[in-house]
């Protein structure tokens, strides 16, 4: 087909924020003489962020193969792109008043943010092994430089240092793993586009140097998504970033990750062994999760196992190998970028001199912002699954197709559900039940900080009460690749 | 029956903008006025209901899509099964912002609406028709009755809160496991054609025992029981009134609603372990009560007891079992719920629950104690009070199977009037300490008991009307449950394994 500019307007609107941002980064910061002319970045890139989402509904119906096939625009693409805009457009704001990050450096980290996104975008349109790879190295190396930007009274943070180093470490390792899985792959099945090895043979006993080379190409994707045995960095990043960041790097590329796994997934019938090892890693990562987090007293340290658990629950969708599955995979990984935004929405309002929160800061929440303690709860409920939240409409569509394969994998997630409400409840425990302590940081209760936890937690509740629309959306992009 | 609204929609919407709107309140007292007010309405809504007709049929049926890719319906309809359990509910509310009216007074305006919220989800609960629907509802209560006992709850309202938290949502996530397997087995989530259908005794089993654990820790049965105590104890008043009322309740109600009817086989098959399950609750609960020195923990085993003789005549089989069992669950929550709101009437006066501590009351809060003696009386099912009806309808139940299981809840019932008994006695003749400076009831606490004390009589003395409203479709139960099994009996009983195969799965005979 030929390249026609028009299909990927969305990546060209952001290439060019990028560009924005970086001539930004180039000229004098507000702080030398003659830089206070120019709005900075804070000021300006919400608005455009904003309109980003616009541009990719513009954009929505967009469909076709381009660049020797190896980047295609379908429904599946561009309804992780909208979901990619949106996640950028609130953690912009999230991150616009962030008081752990010096004001000079702001072009440079925004344009890094908004690096890592563009990465994700391209990452849900790439259908061919190598693209893939590239795309996903663009959005895990901007944020290897965002990570350790945290200013902890004049001077680097070093829990920042720390988890920056971490997360280049881990990166590094699992990528070079992916690579090396590639070369088997390209080495027993001769080609690397997608569509073309949904027709190879994926058994053990046909092909195993292929089967090993997939396992270990997803091993890239497993460490972006945290799943277990790939999810060591995870906590402690949430720990070492500032709060802001920690936002963005729990959700976006969780998006990235499972748009991907759902394209491989096409590869993954039931009964393959490769099917059953992503169940297995699937059940140990959301067991392991859940009885790690039991133990945290650092909330984002607790929302990082809990997302090594969410990354163990969408394995549920991608094994079931149906339509559905996939639907419902894409879904709750986009109920989770929901319900963690919300939930660091609330966590970087509350602590808004940009320390770690404890779970003991969180007490007295609901004297302190009703508004803030009544969005984490939702954001907390709906992450143990609760009805009517997104989260319990999410577990409901992955259980439902996993079950016909997989019904032990089924059981073990309900049981998880189980553990997993403890830690969660602690949040809302703190939050409503025990009473202020004297070093509790003040919450921002602006009308920014407010509109934006209820915006977030009315999508939380709205998508749980009436999923059928946003889901239609799903389906019709789970059954392009599995008609 | 038209009435130009949807009547069951509306009392579960209602109270949902009853709570949003009290956000616009900032005065307390305007508050709980504006409760009040909401809740009287709520039962206005609620009065096309009193139309209801006799006999089986689901009526009041709203149906609407609501998730068409899952086939998820909102689907709500009443029967004579859930009929009394929703007029109930409805009837709770007003009481439950009375009986807190001077009893709660910090964050007043979250105690109500957590009130309304929870009314909302407990309608939900008993009129939902769809399973998925069913869920949200009974999931979505757990919120406001976690915060209730967490919030205004007594010293230990953390450890209570928590606890019956993790109990019963653990439970209830093996249900929601079941409730897929009836979908992706069905084909559908919708109750009443559910009921309809035949599972293999393999699939039934499994999903009995995920659906039993469920309800059996809501009810609660003896080895689940413990999160009961610790809640009703740290609960505020209303909150106690609300679990013993309503929400223990939705237990016995989902055997009867999904057990019976969807695995009747495996619910034959366990009977005899939920028979001896609840036999040990009604001695077990009774035996405990007995030594208590706390009131509020008494009447909390006492529940114990009084759950074990509903899912008793539950697990009987027969008529008179399964209708003592309804009217043992109304029963339970006139009789509970108003010793609970006077528990916290003396509460306030006292601020003690311990027995010791509110002791010789007869002389000096004669009304007080007039009410206790009333409902206490019930509670052991003395003739003439309601509760006599649903405990002879039970024991009737009982001993129409068996003689042996008669005689096993004989002491239950001798243990009820004996741990009433003692501490009535002590509450009205035992040596007063300070009760010589309270006051008698004043007016409001007057007319929240009054009404449940009418009901008693009501219920005691005419229980025609009731009858009547639960009887068609219990008979339906029975009969519906009859026939299945015994066809399903028959069938297994032949040798032949082809046979069977071809009743479980009548698809693979075509196949072959």
């Amino acid at each position: 087909m030929e390249f026609n500019p028009i299909l990927i307007v969305p990546e060209l609107y952001q290439l060019m924020l990028i560009l924005a941002l970086f001539c930004q980064s180039l000229g004098a910061g507000p702080d030398k003489q003659g830089g206070g002319e120019t709005p900075p970045a804070e000021r300006w890139l919400p608005y455009f962020a904003g309109f980003g989402i616009f541009v990719n509904i513009v954009s929505w119906g967009a469909e076709g193969l381009i660049f020797g096939g190896a980047y295609k625009l379908d429904a599946l693409s561009q309804f992780f792109k909208l979901a990619i805009a949106a996640g950028f457009y609130v953690t912009v704001l999230n991150a616009a008043r962030q008081p752990s990050l010096e004001e000079r450096k702001r072009p440079d980290y925004f344009m890094f943010l908004a690096i890592s996104a563009w990465g994700l975008m391209l990452l849900s349109s790439a259908v061919e092994l190598i693209t893939i790879y590239i795309a996903l190295e663009i959005s895990s190396y901007s944020l290897y430089a965002v990570i350790p930007l945290r200013n902890a009274g004049g001077q680097g943070h070093k829990g920042a240092a720390e988890a920056g180093i971490k997360y280049i470490l881990f990166g590094a390792v699992a990528t070079a793993i992916a690579l090396y899985g590639f070369s088997y792959i390209l080495a027993s099945q001769h080609t690397s586009y997608i569509d073309q090895l949904a027709k190879a043979n994926w058994t053990w006993a046909g092909q195993p140097m292929a089967v090993v080379g997939l396992s270990l190409f997803m091993g890239g994707m497993f460490f972006k998504l945290a799943l277990f045995p790939f999810h060591f960095w995870c906590p402690d990043v949430y720990q070492g970033a500032s709060n802001e960041t920690a936002g963005f790097v729990a959700t976006l590329p969780k998006l990235g990750a499972t748009v991907v796994l759902i394209r491989l997934a096409v590869l993954l019938k039931p009964g393959l062994e490769m099917t059953m090892l992503l169940a297995v890693l699937g059940a140990l990562s959301m067991t392991f999760g859940n009885l790690c987090a039991l133990a945290q007293k650092d909330v984002k340290r607790l929302l990082g196992f809990s997302s090594v658990a969410h990354a163990g629950y969408i394995m549920v969708g991608l094994v079931s190998g149906t339509a559905m599955g996939l639907a419902a995979a894409a879904f709750y990984s986009l109920a989770y970028v929901a319900m963690n935004l919300l939930c660091f929405w609330v966590v970087s309002r509350v602590a808004s001199d940009g320390r770690n929160l404890q779970l003991d800061d969180l007490n007295g929440l609901y004297k302190r912002s009703p508004a803030l303690a009544f969005a984490l709860a939702v954001g907390a409920f709906a992450l143990v699954g609760l009805p009517p939240t997104m989260g319990f409409m999410g577990k409901l569509f992955l259980i439902a197709p996993a079950w016909e394969h997989y019904w032990w994998l089924v059981v073990i997630m309900v049981v998880n559900s189980a553990i997993a409400i403890f830690y969660y409840l602690s949040l809302v425990r703190h939050a409503y039940t025990h009473e202020a302590g004297e070093s509790a940081p003040a919450p921002d209760n602006s009308p920014f900080s407010l509109c934006g936890a209820g915006i977030l937690a009315a999508v939380v509740l709205f998508f749980g009460m009436a999923p059928a629309g946003l889901f239609d959306y799903a389906i019709l992009a789970g059954k392009q690749l599995l008609p | 029956m038209d009435f130009g609204y949807p009547v069951l929609t509306s009392l579960i919407v209602f109270p949902l903008l009853a709570a949003a709107g009290l956000f616009l309140i900032k005065s307390p007292q305007v508050a709980r006025a504006y409760t009040m007010g909401a809740s009287i309405l709520e039962l206005i809504l609620g009065l096309p209901l009193l139309f209801f007709k006799f006999n089986s049929d689901f009526q009041f049926v709203e149906k609407a899509r609501w998730v068409p890719q899952w086939g998820l319906e909102y689907h709500l309809a009443v029967d004579g099964i859930s009929y009394l359990m929703v007029m109930l509910t409805l009837a709770i509310l007003p009481l439950c912002v009375m009986c807190s009216w001077t009893y709660i007074s910090k964050r007043v305006k979250e105690f109500h609406f957590c009130l309304l919220f929870m009314t909302s989800a407990c309608v939900g609960v008993f009129v939902a028709m769809d399973l998925v629907l069913f869920y949200v509802f009974w999931e979505a209560m757990l919120i406001p009755m976690y915060l209730l006992i967490a919030v205004w709850g007594g010293d230990q309202r953390r450890y209570a809160s928590l606890k019956f938290f993790l109990f019963t949502l653990a439970g209830s996530t093996l249900l929601l496991a079941a409730i897929v397997a009836f979908r992706i087995t069905g084909g559908t989530f919708s109750i009443p054609e559910l009921m309809q259908m035949n599972f293999s005794f393999r699939f039934q089993y499994w999903a009995f025992l995920a659906m039993a654990l469920a309800f059996a820790i809501k009810v609660p049965m003896f080895p689940f029981h413990t999160w009961l105590p610790a809640a009703h104890v740290q609960a505020p008043s209303a909150g106690s009134v609300i679990l013993a009322a309503v929400l223990l309740k939705m237990g016995t109600y989902g055997f009867l609603r999904f057990c019976l009817p969807l695995t009747p086989d495996a619910s034959v098959y366990f009977a005899p372990l939920m028979i001896a399950v609840s036999i040990a609750s009604i001695l077990y609960g009774g035996a405990i009560a007995l030594g208590q020195e706390d009131i509020k923990k008494l009447v909390a085993y006492s529940s114990v007891g009084h759950m074990g003789f509903v899912t008793l005549g539950i697990f009987l089989f027969n008529l008179r079992g399964i209708e003592g069992a309804l009217f043992q669950m109304l029963n339970h929550g006139v009789i509970t719920g108003a010793l609970f709101m006077m528990i916290g009437a003396v509460y306030e006066r006292s601020h003690s629950r311990a027995i010791s501590d509110n002791m010789g009351l007869g002389k000096y809060l004669p009304a007080f104690m007039g009410f206790w003696g009333l409902f206490a009386l019930a509670s052991f099912g003395f003739p003439g009070t309601n509760g006599f009806v649903g405990e002879m309808l039970v024991f009737t139940g009982a001993f129409q199977k068996s003689y042996v299981i008669g005689a096993l809840i004989v002491p239950g019932a001798l243990l009820g009037a004996a741990y009433m008994f003692r501490v009535s006695l002590k509450m009205a003749w035992g040596q007063p300490c300070t009760a010589k400076t309270w006051r008698d009831l004043n007016t409001r606490e007057w007319t929240y008991l009054l009404i449940p004390a009418v009901f008693v009589f009501y219920i005691g003395l005419a229980p025609k009307l009731f009858f009547n409203i639960i009887d068609p479709s219990v008979e339906k139960l029975v009969n519906d449950l009859k026939t299945r099994t015994s066809t399903t009996q028959v069938v297994a009983a032949q040798p032949t394994p082809a046979v069977v195969a071809a009743v479980e799965t009548p698809v693979e005979p075509v196949n072959n």
